[in-house]
């Protein structure tokens, strides 16, 4: 099992580096030929804007939109949920349209607004310190979609089918157990 | 319980600028233009480097409406300089929410002995930094993200790379020295040994650290990833040149792009004139010069 991690831009490395640790084998990917070669992805926190931007200019954008149709496993933190969902409702910018979900960009407000905190996650036997940074807020979402964490009644960790996707950053903690569980979506597949 | 400007919340903002471009504006309509052309933030300026150093004086934080206007024009983050030691231009930026604080030797310094503590304030700051020692002093004040000082304004690459090729082979130095060298080696380059001991086991700076200072094209921005930033800074180089447009965005692709000579050589055709450049011997001002 390769896991890709998008290094389009943002903190792949920090992705990269948690997965290593957990014994997992990881690949940059930056092109759709590489897309290829992995079983599963990560898209990073980051600038959604630039993430966007970049992805349609090399063609990366239509290759792994096909693929999440296919059902290949993908998780989207912050920028990437953002990448991921339906439609982002406060600007004017396109996204994957992956899981039906709408989104609210800096939603919790500027940096100086940035936060961590303690939630709880479903299935998990104890908190998780998430860490919010200029973070999306999920403003509406399909019904046949699973709510795995909420912060102040917004959803914050959400999975519908293949897909899963988190407004915090699990990767800048130690805590490895949202990673588990991606990776438990990529076994199952 | 929920914590505001916390270490992690800080340094972790600057891991998401990885492998982005951060272009300086002097305008809402030149925010907009980089934003569009794929950058991760932008640097609000009163005037870019090119000019300070053209017309002389005191050069400050830039005025609170050009920011605010800037602020208002982008959905990408806001960064402002602010001068070396100006704890009040610094708190007057972080009341108005700027989401990054530069305290930038471009501008003209404000304290002569001092840094500003920068773990005083809830809002990250980016410093600059020629080598080993002096990025981990401005880590040691609080700063959550370093860039290689290079000589802005120049459109001259040479400063750049001087600054990033010394702070990586201090980082290799440092990763091969036997423990007990470290505390010898601390006092000499001037840095807190723990910060010293915390480099040799990540074998790289303890936060983010970008290019600056006179990258004017895509093949410079490409070399300084290869010498191992984690991103650029661009400056003058992007409104000075013919095509901002064009240029900033073959910038952008080039820092994704740097280690695919095919993607590269894609990059570069077609992006019109870069910036006029100058000679490093010639200036009567060196910016690098500034900080302690």
């Amino acid at each position: 099992m390769v896991i890709g991690v998008s290094g389009i831009q943002g903190d792949f490395r920090e992705h990269k580096t948690m997965l290593e640790k957990m014994g997992i084998k990881t690949m940059v990917v930056r092109t759709p030929e590489e897309l290829d070669k992995v079983d599963g992805l990560i898209i990073p926190g980051g600038e959604s804007t630039t993430m966007i931007r970049i992805m349609k200019m090399v063609n990366l954008y239509d290759a792994l939109k096909a693929k999440i149709e296919t059902g290949f496993p993908v998780f989207g933190t912050c920028a990437g949920m953002i990448l991921l969902s339906n439609e982002v409702t406060n600007f004017k910018q396109d996204s994957l349209k992956a899981i039906n979900i709408k989104i609210e960009r800096n939603a919790y407000g500027r940096q100086v607004e940035s936060f961590e905190t303690d939630i709880e996650i479903k299935g998990f036997n104890s908190k998780f310190r998430a860490i919010f940074i200029r973070a999306p807020k999920v403003v509406s979402y399909d019904e046949n979609i699973e709510i795995l964490a909420t912060f102040e009644n917004s959803p914050v960790l959400l999975k519908q089918d293949n897909i899963l996707v988190a407004s915090f950053h699990p990767e800048l903690t130690n805590d490895t157990r949202v990673h588990e569980y991606f990776l438990n979506m990529v076994k199952q597949q | 319980m929920s914590e505001r400007g916390t270490w992690l919340v800080k340094e972790g903002f600057a891991e998401m600028f990885k492998g982005g471009v951060i272009m300086d504006v002097t305008t809402a309509e030149q925010a907009k233009i980089a934003e569009e052309a794929g950058a991760v933030a932008v640097m609000a300026l009163e005037r870019v480097p090119a000019d300070i150093r053209k017309a002389g004086g005191v050069a400050r934080m830039a005025s609170i409406s050009k920011i605010k206007e800037i602020m208002d024009a982008v959905s990408i983050p806001v960064m402002a300089k602010v001068r070396i030691g100006h704890i009040a231009e610094a708190r007057i930026l972080e009341t108005l929410g700027v989401d990054f604080i530069d305290e930038s030797e471009v501008l003209t310094p404000a304290d002569d002995k001092y840094h500003i503590n920068k773990w005083d304030f809830k809002v990250p700051f980016v410093c600059g930094a020629r080598n080993l020692g002096e990025a981990l002093r401005r880590i040691a004040e609080g700063a959550a993200m370093i860039r290689t000082k290079g000589e802005a304004g120049t459109g001259n690459v040479i400063e750049a790379v001087k600054h990033m090729r010394t702070v990586m082979d201090e980082i290799r130095k440092v990763q091969n020295m036997p423990d007990e060298e470290l505390v010898t080696y601390s006092k000499e380059i001037g840095a807190p040994v723990n910060l010293v001991a915390e480099v040799k086991k990540l074998g790289r700076l303890p936060v983010v650290n970008f290019a600056a200072g006179g990258v004017a094209t895509p093949a410079d921005a490409a070399l300084m990833m290869m010498l191992g930033a984690d991103g650029v800074f661009v400056g003058s180089g992007i409104f000075k040149s013919k095509d901002p447009a064009k240029m900033a965005k073959a910038i952008v692709m080039a820092v994704t792009y740097w280690n695919d000579p095919e993607m590269l050589l894609k990059i570069s055709e077609d992006i019109g004139q870069p910036m006029e450049g100058l000679e490093i011997e010639q200036l009567e001002v060196h910016m690098q010069e500034r900080g302690w």
